[in-house]
């Protein structure tokens, strides 16, 4: 069979099985992105804060989940999971049985690595941002809070998206690694037809062009924000 | 005249900000004694869980392993660097074509899973035994941990080559300019002027690349090659003890932690000459 036929999507070919692979990656992604995003913002307040404590808890979480191997992390997260929900269970049903989710467990882990390396990235935005801008709000008589929604969080955005769009190339690249626990994405679906046609250039040679037209089709993404963001600059 | 130093004497301070238990303060002593109770939980856990039966049988494997995984990253971080020279200077250089391929290849490299780039060499080049048999390379890349090697020296040689381009254009014009004034060739220029102000800029980068190796080698134990990853994998499939990861996850954290600091440390101490 030809590789046209092979990658076709008809009964012979294995493009549809590849393009919901497609779909299960993208989702994964882009279900992970807001969730780091969201725990890596307030771990950056937390690492610029004046407190102490705060900054020393911010400081210890960056610190594991950016040294462990995102493959360790995973399987923390789906063994680690499993096993403690287990115990757990076994207090009120001796013999129960759970079995993570293995989108969920991926979602978590990636998140979880996400949302250290995005923290950086917005405490080095929050650097960035002059400290006249908070008096600035708060002579204008807005709440610590309204400051930072209203004042701080637009110019943050601006500042961080490079560091950010970064962080989402990393993320798509990194939800290859969850296919090793089960996830049918574009790694493992291309896998599976290697394995069956022993047609194993062809397909994981396909994987690698799939994520690159997904790194391109990301980089006009964010060409496209970021040019729609610097338009305030121009304004000014 | 002695009135004014008087005065200096008796000057009014601000008292010191009132150290109270605002909100900030109280949260961040409840997410610290969170993270101390996770870890006085794990150090019970590793108490409660602790097996010298099964440490005297698998420490020696994780040794190994530990050995495995520092050789890969070791051998991949050198030849990337000897490959990253060329890629470089094509990436810099005005030749269209060479500028085109150079870019191709750092564009693919960085774009594309490390994962996946592995699968592509250790499964894919098995599709092409015959022509590999007939070359006298296929010994090669019959071995896992070789081609874990091949995979991981292209990519990390496209992401050194794009630090060092990065370090080298960090240098400004002024410095050819001036080293060309001297009467100092174009070699002489970038090794005694270029270098050694770019790799100063290149270190920090340099040095999260070795950090990214280490982490992203976890990978080959996926390829069948008994690295740490691949021994702690075995290791739990035969035991089921979670303690396995826990084990391997302490590895990992004290490998890279000891790794920053010392980059941080040869950092403090290669740019002394800059401290005012």
């Amino acid at each position: 069979m030809d590789a046209w036929t092979l990658l076709s999507f008809g009964p012979e070919g294995w493009g549809d099985d590849i393009a919901r692979g497609v779909l299960v990656t993208i989702s994964l992604a882009l279900a992970t992105l807001p969730i780091g995003l969201f725990i890596g913002f307030f771990i950056a307040i937390a690492k610029k804060s004046p407190e102490p404590s705060l900054r020393l808890a911010g400081n210890i979480y960056t610190t594991i989940f950016r040294g462990l191997p995102e493959l360790l992390t995973l399987f923390l997260v789906y063994f680690g999971v499993q096993i403690g929900l287990q115990q757990v269970m076994r207090l009120f049903n001796p013999d129960a049985s759970i079995e993570i989710n293995s989108f969920v467990a991926g979602m978590v882990a990636l998140a979880v690595v996400l949302s250290s390396y995005s923290s950086e990235v917005f405490l080095s935005a929050f650097r960035a941002i002059p400290n006249g801008q908070y008096e600035g709000g708060y002579a204008v008589g807005l709440s610590n809070s309204q400051t930072m929604r209203l004042v701080i969080f637009p110019q943050l955005i601006r500042i961080a998206l490079p560091g950010l769009s970064n962080l989402w190339l990393i993320l798509l690249k990194d939800t290859a690694l969850v296919s090793v626990i089960g996830l049918a994405d574009i790694l493992r679906q291309t896998g599976i037809a290697a394995r069956v046609t022993k047609q194993a250039f062809l397909f994981f040679g396909t994987a690698c062009l799939i994520y690159l037209v997904l790194a391109i089709l990301s980089s006009f993404a964010f060409s496209a924000i970021e040019r729609w963001a610097g338009k305030a600059e121009l304004h000014r | 005249m002695s009135g004014a130093t008087g005065n200096v004497a008796v000057v009014d301070r601000p008292p010191p900000a009132a150290r109270g238990w605002p909100r900030a303060r109280i949260v961040g002593t409840i997410l610290v004694g969170l993270w101390a109770l996770v870890g006085i939980g794990l150090v019970v856990y590793m108490i409660y869980a602790w097996n010298p039966e099964l440490f005297a049988r698998y420490a020696p494997s994780y040794l190994s392993g530990l050995w495995i995984t520092l050789k890969l990253v070791g051998i991949s971080i050198v030849i990337g660097a000897i490959l990253s020279v060329p890629i470089a200077y094509a990436r810099m250089s005005k030749n269209r074509l060479l500028n085109a391929l150079s870019y191709g290849y750092v564009y693919f490299f960085r774009g594309t899973p490390l994962i996946a780039q592995t699968f592509l060499i250790y499964y894919g080049l098995g599709s092409f035994r015959p022509q590999l048999e007939a070359v006298g390379l296929w010994w090669f890349f019959r071995d896992a941990f070789n081609c874990g090697v091949f995979a991981f020296s292209l990519n990390t040689a496209a992401y050194q080559a794009e630090i060092l381009r990065g370090a080298i254009q960090s240098v400004g014009r002024g410095q050819w300019e001036g080293a060309s004034a001297l009467g100092l060739s174009k070699m002489q220029t970038l090794w005694k002027v270029i270098l050694p102000q770019a790799l100063i800029v290149a270190l920090r980068p340099y040095g999260n690349e070795i950090i990214l190796m280490i982490k992203g080698s976890a990978i080959v134990a996926i390829i069948t090659v008994y690295d740490l990853m691949g021994e702690t994998r075995r290791a739990y499939s035969r035991s089921f003890d979670f303690q396995t990861y826990i084990w391997a996850a302490l590895i990992y954290l004290s490998m890279v932690e000891i790794l920053r600091n010392a980059i941080e440390w040869i950092e403090k101490a290669i740019t002394v000459h800059l401290k005012r």
